[in-house]
């Protein structure tokens, strides 16, 4: 399997090509199941690789396939190469794992869409692009991944695109993202031209000698591969297409807009982690702006009516989280709660798509209400999606997010590293309200629509199954990194050695086989040694969750006339927070408006004045001359010949003349 | 008596000379024609005249090249006439400037 782990992209990829080339003549149950299947297989054969890798000594656990030479331009060279080491297999695991779940929802989600063969040619065009992305070996590849995924989103945000809303949505995920993709050129030219590689392990050799740590280079580069990951995953100030993306049909939400795509960005700082150590401050930044806008999203999602726009900010928020632990030099507790949020968003996700169509593709929570009686299954399992959001204990959720608070708070940050705790702590009470406000809203109470109560149904098997296996995974997801247990910590023991670069790498490496050779158990190397303060922290963020939701129970099941009542005692506020910070408004007012007053100033100016002018005057110029020498051309054959004799005499006469002198 | 080769080039030169004048100055097609021809003569004449008073039969090979020529040309040039003649009734140049611009 190790052998033909490079074969894991091209399935999707030829799944792709033949629903894409067959869109006339393939059948259309064919199509969905192909799909399926492709990613499937690739899944299978990633699970394969990866036990092989298990059994492969620590060193020895990276291989690389060269498929071909690329760019070869003097000292410019670029192989198309994949990489399997054990980052790269769980990216590939999710990707695949919790894609082949999401793909075999959309065969009962879609399954009377007209756009049925065409939506999983997209589908599985995005994995192959997210595939890429995850095993490429350098940066140059990696990014023809990081278009390819922004391409798909935008084919799939768009996928009804005769609505001219989803249509528009599409094109902003695509501008905003190109903001943050030239920061991605801007930083990998800036790497080849201080390295002279851009192949990753070459990367961070060079970068431990050809860089001097905390100065400007390595800064100014983790900072523009940070403008794209901002864009890419959604942080401030590039977040904002993300919530559009929701017009989108609900399973291209879970797969990218929640469970790998948007997560990208979080994987190149991990996957660079080598290079960004070297940037201290940089790193500070992508801590702040992750905590900042774990927050800022998490306020918003409290008062949105729109079930998928709620998991939209609540994806924003703990893609925060995310970008706290990658800031606070954690990143193997930014890949696992990566893994854990894919699970549990995967999952609520697609709970929501159950809903949605159960209620009719209605999906304002203001007219559910009761929908847990008529949806059982779909009840059941969001809700353990939301108690793993939450941090509820012994949820996926609570383990991830815990472990990113607690690497926040003893951080090489310090005191800022604190302070970045206590925005964390707030954010994940939040979190715990809105995320039960939601689930009330939805599944308890009393029925406010009642036609579109009456008319609701659990959905069929073929998607409440792919429901019950996340939500499976989504409870014991968070063993695999059990804190305070150093041996048990399955997500340290594998990831650690492979991040945060290689003296650390060695350093890790060199620690772990030495408790490992002892049998001791000891606290996180690298994390910190104070099982006390842990423990602590953690019985402190499980309070804030059991706050949040008791909070929210309070005021949604209890007393709904609470909620109405607060809403107008903090009338602005509830403004503010409803018109998302009115920052649409301003980007509209401060980006969007003027480059369009500015482009149609280019155009009637220069435009209309200068180019046009130009073309239209060179055929002016042509004209007037045509009009002064045309009449010599008068169709009369005794003129030419005057003119061919008086042209022969002159010759004649130069000749003659000529041959006096 | 032998006639001095000056006066061949003469005869030749007040040929061409009737030939360009009747091409300039004529308005009938069918003339205009017969005066090109006349100038290709004139022509032929000369390098006949030229050939045999060099001793040269060069000249003599041009001639028989520009009367094959000028054999195709007047069929040619004829067709042509008798097609403009019959699209717009008339041989006179002076009427027919189609191909002006």
């Amino acid at each position: 399997m190790l052998q033909l782990f490079w074969l894991i992209p091209f399935l999707p990829l030829l799944g792709f090509l033949v629903n894409g080339l067959g869109l006339k003549w393939m059948p259309r149950k064919a199509a969905g199941w192909l799909a399926c299947g492709m990613v499937g297989v690739a899944f299978a054969i990633g699970v394969g690789a990866l036990f092989e890798l298990i059994a492969r000594p620590l060193a020895d656990r990276s291989v690389t396939h060269v498929l071909f030479p690329w760019i070869m331009a003097g000292d410019f060279h670029v192989n198309v190469a994949f990489m399997w080491d054990p980052l790269s297999a769980v990216m590939t695991l999710i990707v695949t794992g919790v894609g082949f779940l999401i793909h075999v929802y959309s065969v009962g989600y879609m399954r009377h869409d007209e756009g049925y063969k065409r939506y999983f040619a997209y589908l599985n065009l995005f994995t192959f692009a997210m595939l890429v992305l995850v095993l490429a070996d350098n940066f140059l590849l990696l990014f023809v991944g990081w278009e390819g995924v922004g391409l798909c989103s935008y084919l799939l945000i768009g996928f009804w695109y005769t609505k001219k809303s989803a249509a528009d949505a599409g094109k902003k995920a695509f501008i905003v993202n190109r903001i943050g993709d030239f920061g991605v050129l801007v930083a990998m030219m800036l790497t080849f031209w201080t390295l002279g590689t851009l192949t990753f392990p070459e990367v961070f050799h060079r970068a431990q000698t050809l860089l001097t740590p905390g100065t400007a280079i390595p800064t100014a580069i983790a900072l523009l591969f940070f403008l794209g990951a901002t864009g890419k995953s959604a942080q401030i100030p590039l977040y904002t297409w993300l919530p559009d993306a929701m017009e989108g049909p609900t399973p291209v939400s879970a797969l990218i807009h929640a469970a790998t795509m948007v997560t990208a960005g979080v994987y190149l700082f991990v996957r660079a982690s080598g290079m960004f150590v070297l940037a201290p401050t940089a790193l500070a930044v992508v801590a702040v702006i992750g905590a900042v806008t774990a927050i800022f999203a998490a306020t918003i999602g409290l008062v949105q009516t729109d079930i998928k726009r709620v998991l939209a900010y609540s994806t924003v928020s703990q893609l925060g989280y995310m970008f706290l632990a990658v800031g606070s030099g954690a990143f193997v507790a930014a890949i696992f709660h990566l893994m854990t949020h894919a699970f549990f968003k995967a999952l609520l996700f697609l709970g929501s798509g159950s809903v949605i169509e159960a209620a009719h593709h209605e999906q304002d929570i203001r007219k559910m209400g009761g929908l847990g009686a008529k949806l059982p299954i779909t009840k059941n399992t969001f809700i353990i999606g939301s108690l793993a959001l939450a941090g509820v204990p012994i949820f996926a959720g609570f383990f991830s997010k815990d472990e990113v608070l607690y690497s926040a708070f003893t951080s090489q940050l310090g005191n800022l590293g604190k302070l970045l705790w206590v925005i964390g702590a707030a954010a994940a009470l939040l979190t715990a309200f809105y995320i039960t406000r939601l689930v009330v809203l939805t599944f308890y109470g009393t029925p406010r629509d009642k036609h579109l109560f009456d008319h609701a149904h659990e959905s069929p098997k073929i998607m409440t199954v792919p429901l019950m296996i996340l939500a499976v995974l989504s409870t014991v997801g968070g063993f695999l990194g059990l804190p305070l247990i150093e041996k048990a910590n399955v997500m340290h023991n594998w990831l650690g050695p492979w991040v945060g670069g290689h003296g650390a790498e060695e350093a890790a490496e060199g620690a772990h086989q030495g408790a490992l050779a002892q049998g001791e158990t000891v606290a996180h190397v690298g994390v910190g040694h104070s099982a006390g303060l842990e423990v602590g922290l953690m019985a402190f963020s499980v309070a804030l969750a059991i706050i949040g939701i008791w909070a929210a129970w309070r005021v949604y099941a209890k007393e709904p006339s609470r909620a109405q009542e607060l809403g107008r005692k903090f009338s602005g506020v509830y403004r503010v927070l409803w018109n998302k910070y009115y920052i649409d408004e301003i980007y509209n007012a401060v980006v969007v408006q003027p480059i369009v007053v500015g482009s149609r100033a280019l155009w009637r100016v220069f435009d209309v004045g200068f180019v046009d002018g130009a073309v239209n005057g060179a055929g002016r110029v042509l004209r007037a001359t045509g009009s002064y020498l045309r009449p010599i051309q008068n169709g009369l054959a005794g003129s030419y010949a005057a003119a061919i004799m008086l042209g022969a005499i002159l010759i004649m006469g130069y000749v003659l003349l000529g041959s006096w002198r | 008596m032998a006639v001095s080769p000056a006066l061949y080039q003469v005869l030749a030169a007040v040929l061409f000379s009737i030939g360009v004048m009747g091409v300039l100055f004529r308005r009938n097609i069918l003339v205009i024609f017969m005066c090109v021809e006349l100038m290709l003569n004139a022509a032929n004449l000369s390098l006949i005249a030229f050939a045999r008073a060099l001793g040269n039969v060069d000249g003599q090979v041009v001639v028989f090249f520009a009367l094959a020529v000028a054999a195709a040309e007047v069929s040619v040039g004829l067709a042509i006439i008798i097609d403009l003649f019959r699209k717009k009734g008339t041989v006179d140049v002076e009427q027919v400037s189609l191909l002006k611009g």
